[in-house]
């Protein structure tokens, strides 16, 4: 999915040309409960679910990050928002116990969306304090956001506090279970396509225009007539709600939830995810959220000290692809191409 | 001619102890090109910046159009009709000249809360920044990213870009900054263009734009004006050549 611009071409053979790295990610990808069920591995699926509700945060935040300049750093403490509705929810269905009036619920069709609803809200909260500043103050408030909501679940101790929170209660999807391990990984398969598509839509309208033109120049599109703020606050919002969906499938997933979800060294990959995939790139944090989730679980079978070569492949990636792996595919220009 | 489009009344503006504007009084009728010349440090450009908004005066009022509009913020008067071109080039550098042209045009039609529909085959964006590509003579460079333009080329971009916003006051800092003689004669010929259609307060270094384009002239010193006037008395002023023209111009 490239992110052009106007064109004289035929824009839909610039749109499948650009987009074949994405196709061709997706189709791999679908593959993964086939060779899992061939190889008899249970382990693959389980690691690829991570990768799918990570490469979701990823491009979402990417949105932010990549479009719109904005480097967050409480990404992970909105995934635990997310998380932590469908869990505390289910919870509560479990008990039996009622929330404040609510009843709890483990029907994922209220609660998913419930999640979405209460990050953007978290987001947007945070966003109108935190937009007014840039560059490196930005950076410092998000984390401190981020920070704020970890200690906030690890207060919690109703819910887990710091050993986090099982879900016991069965969950389902409008009375169908989606939780069988192969139905979920469809499912969050579909969701992320559904989310790549989105944001591809968005970088393209005149919103998404307006938020690429601010990241290059803010005081230049002041100067031509546009208050920049509250688009900056609607795409944070719509990344935070985004990135809350991802929270509540990661909670579904899982069956489990703790603060460790909200940790700032779960931020920071996120931001890794979005600029070694290649930050011009709608689908380039879906190769960083591959390349980082699966670095993460191979290398400790190798090394202890796996953070070591871990860092030294991070680093050659950015050193040397202009536009991280997304360059690696498509060599035309960041925005986009004709 | 008969009513001013832009009045400056005492304008001040100090940054920690040094006065850039000085009890600063200007006007720019409707339709006219009012060139303001000044040695470097005279205030031209942070009277361009007061006047559209980037920074705020410390006293003083501006009135666009009889209202006053010395409290609104920058991107208000952009869509009551004042556009700036910056003196140092400020362009979206990966973005193609068409789509920053046509980010112009978008910001000039209101919001932007629009979340679907590509607005890269928008006619309603494109055609208008076509237009204005035109009449700048940039069209042909219209698939070119911003940050491949040479110097002279993105000078004018920085031009398209104000048309784009259908203003009725161009504000123009140094349209012809470190422009080759060539490139400036071909500037000075779109801006006597431009100047038939829209009111422009002119900061400008090239005397022999600034004489053949101007229907009057004010002098800035030490960010005051010194004089106002046609082309001709500045020329023939004393007090103009003692502190500015002096040896030749």
């Amino acid at each position: 999915m490239p992110e052009t611009q106007p064109n004289a071409g035929n824009a839909t053979g610039t749109l499948l040309r650009g987009a074949w790295p994405a196709i061709v990610c997706i189709a791999l990808l679908a593959l993964v409960p086939t060779l899992s069920a061939m190889f008899d591995n249970p382990f693959l699926i389980r690691l690829f679910t991570r990768v799918l509700i990570f490469a979701i945060v990823a491009v979402a935040l990417n949105f932010v990050l990549g479009f719109g300049g904005l480097v967050s750093m409480m990404h992970a403490g909105l995934f635990g928002v997310g998380a932590y509705v469908v869990a505390i929810l289910a919870v509560h269905d479990f008990d039996g116990a009622p929330l404040w009036i609510f009843p709890g619920t483990s029907n994922l069709a209220i609660t998913i969306p419930l999640a979405i609803v209460v990050t953007a809200l978290v987001a947007l909260l945070s966003g109108a304090v935190s937009l007014r500043t840039s560059g490196a103050y930005f950076i410092m408030i998000t984390l401190a956001f981020n920070q704020m909501l970890y200690y906030f679940f690890v207060a919690l101790q109703k819910y887990g506090g710091e050993d986090g929170q099982q879900i016991l209660a069965s969950l389902s999807f409008a009375g169908f279970d989606i939780t069988k391990r192969v139905t979920f990984y469809y499912v969050s398969l579909a969701v992320l396509v559904a989310v790549m598509l989105l944001f591809w839509r968005l970088v393209n309208s005149r919103f998404g225009i307006i938020l690429r033109a601010t990241a290059q120049n803010e005081r230049r599109v002041v100067a031509l007539g546009v208050s920049p703020l509250r688009y900056k606050l609607a795409a944070f919002v719509i990344s935070g709600a985004i990135t809350g969906l991802a929270g509540g499938l990661w909670a579904a997933g899982q069956q489990f939830v703790s603060p460790a979800d909200l940790s700032w060294i779960r931020a920071a990959d996120f931001v890794v995810m979005a600029v070694l995939g290649g930050m011009t790139r709608v689908w380039g944090a879906v190769l960083g959220a591959v390349v980082i989730v699966l670095l993460e679980a191979l290398l400790p079978n190798y090394t202890q000290y796996w953070q070591m070569p871990f860092g030294l492949i991070v680093i050659l990636i950015v050193v040397y692809l202009q536009g991280g792996l997304a360059g690696l595919f498509v060599r035309d220009r960041p925005t986009g191409a004709h | 001619m008969a009513t001013p489009i832009l009045e400056i009344k005492a304008l001040q503006k100090r940054f920690a102890g040094l006065v850039a504007t000085n009890d600063l009084s200007l006007d720019v009728m409707a339709g006219e090109t009012h060139a303001v010349i000044g040695p470097n440090g005279a205030g031209k450009t942070t009277l361009i910046a007061q006047l559209q908004g980037e920074l705020s005066p410390d006293g003083g009022a501006i009135f666009f159009n009889g209202k006053n509009i010395t409290r609104e913020p920058a991107h208000r008067r952009a869509h009551l009709g004042i556009a700036r071109s910056f003196q140092i080039t400020s362009i979206f550098p990966q973005f193609t000249v068409l789509a920053n042209v046509a980010l112009a045009v978008q910001a000039q039609q209101g919001h932007s809360f629009r979340f679907f529909g590509s607005a890269w085959d928008d006619s309603e964006l494109l055609g208008p920044a076509r237009e204005a590509m035109d009449q700048i003579g940039i069209a042909h460079r219209a698939d070119i990213y911003a940050e491949d333009l040479s110097h002279g080329e993105r000078r004018q971009l920085e031009l398209a870009m104000a048309l784009a916003m259908k203003p009725q006051l161009l504000l123009l800092d140094e349209p012809m900054a470190g422009m080759g003689r060539q490139e400036g004669q071909r500037m000075t010929q779109v801006l006597a263009n431009l100047k038939k259609h829209y009111a422009i307060l002119l900061v400008e270094h090239d005397m022999d734009a600034v004489f053949a384009l101007a229907d009057r002239i004010s002098v800035l010193v030490a960010g005051r004006t010194i004089a106002t006037g046609s082309p001709e008395e500045i020329r023939n002023d004393p007090a103009v050549k003692a502190a500015y023209l002096g040896h030749g111009g």
